[in-house]
């Protein structure tokens, strides 16, 4: 018997089948958005608040026609993080070793003290709020990530500012001391803490 | 009768499609790795504001998402106020606490400390309803939040 040979299949209709299944793709998915900012609310019990000097509280409003009043100022969101910034970094009492604020008696005492309280009002646009939060954030990073770059030489950590710090503690492939990083990161975030109130 | 007679040229040669499904493979290559299934069909507008001091929303943890924003196109019945959306339909404040429990009945008991959740809020909305929302959440005891933003200059939040 003769050997006959596969007959060929035809191709032709694999971009259709193809096109077919990238359209299918296309439609029911989306590329999402991951990133934010994350934040932690306040438990809802009541607890009597301590007792705060006032130049140790840093007011932000924001009111209903997205104006910024900080400090009893207005000022322009441009302005923000530099005033944060100042603020927190003041020092006043002397007790906080690596800062290098001006020690204005008026402004706050150490950052550990210093309080940043946002309030808003209900007719405040999402966007200016969104603004305002990520400016803020942005000071304590600046404030962290230049502590992170004065401690991480003496650790093995040159040339690392604290974002990144957190980004490679979480990426499985960094190739360092976890543990010590970690510490480190800690170590920060008490220097800096974080300490935002917002006023209902 | 030269052997060398030039053929009669009959208009542009067909171009070769053999090519066509493996470039058509290679796009559906990229929106399978690159896209994410639909989680729900929207039925607000949702265009999210930018920051730039973002962090990745650690999809390691259980994530609920709760949008908010004005009813889209064909919607118009819900009002132009800000509303919020629960997987797929219009809720009102005080289904959030019901949606927040049901979600942590789905998750394995360890896990329930860890539920972060995703505020996907329109930048026009305004901070009246996402005040409530937060105090709701504080009243269920879900107090591990994130504001869902895309990754931009700030300055563009507010045109």
């Amino acid at each position: 018997m003769a050997k006959r040979s596969a007959p060929e299949v035809n191709a032709g209709s694999m971009a259709d089948i193809a096109f077919l299944l990238l359209i299918f793709f296309l439609v029911t998915t989306t590329i999402e958005k991951d990133s934010g900012i994350n934040r932690k609310l306040p438990p809802m019990e009541e607890i009597d608040p301590p007792i705060i000097k006032q130049k140790n509280i840093f007011t932000v409003l924001l009111n209903g026609k997205d104006q910024l009043l900080v400090e009893d100022e207005l000022m322009d969101i441009t302005n923000l993080r530099d005033e944060a910034v100042k603020f927190l970094d003041n020092n006043g009492d002397g007790s906080c070793s690596y800062c290098f604020g001006k020690k204005d008696p008026k402004s706050s005492d150490n950052p550990e003290k210093a309080i940043i309280s946002l309030k808003n009002e209900r007719e405040t646009t999402y966007a200016a709020y969104i603004s305002v939060q990520n400016e803020l954030v942005a000071a304590y990073n600046i404030l962290r990530n230049r502590r992170a770059l004065e401690l991480g030489s003496s650790k093995g950590f040159r040339g690392m500012d604290f974002v990144q710090m957190q980004i490679n503690y979480k990426d499985a492939r960094f190739n360092g001391d976890k543990e010590k990083l970690k510490s480190l990161i800690d170590q920060i975030k008490l220097e800096f803490p974080q300490k935002l109130s917002e006023v209902q | 009768m030269s052997k060398f007679k030039k053929k009669k040229s009959e208009g542009l040669p067909a171009i070769s499609t053999a090519s066509l499904p493996d470039i058509v493979f290679m796009l559906l290559f990229f929106f399978m790795v690159a896209t994410v299934m639909r989680e729900n069909s929207l039925k607000i507008q949702n265009s999210l504001p930018v920051a730039n001091q973002v962090e990745k929303l650690d999809k390691k943890n259980p994530v609920s998402y709760i949008y908010m924003g004005k009813p889209s196109s064909g919607y118009e019945k819900f009002g132009t106020e800000a509303r919020i959306q629960l997987n797929d339909q219009f809720a009102s404040i005080n289904e959030i606490s019901s949606f927040i429990s049901s979600e942590r009945s789905a998750l394995r008991e360890e896990l329930i400390p860890f539920l972060t959740v995703a505020l996907k809020v329109d930048r026009k909305a305004n901070m009246g309803i996402v005040g409530d929302v937060k105090q709701e959440l504080r009243k269920v005891n879900a107090l591990k939040i994130n504001y869902t933003t895309g990754i931009g200059d700030v300055e563009t939040n507010m045109n």
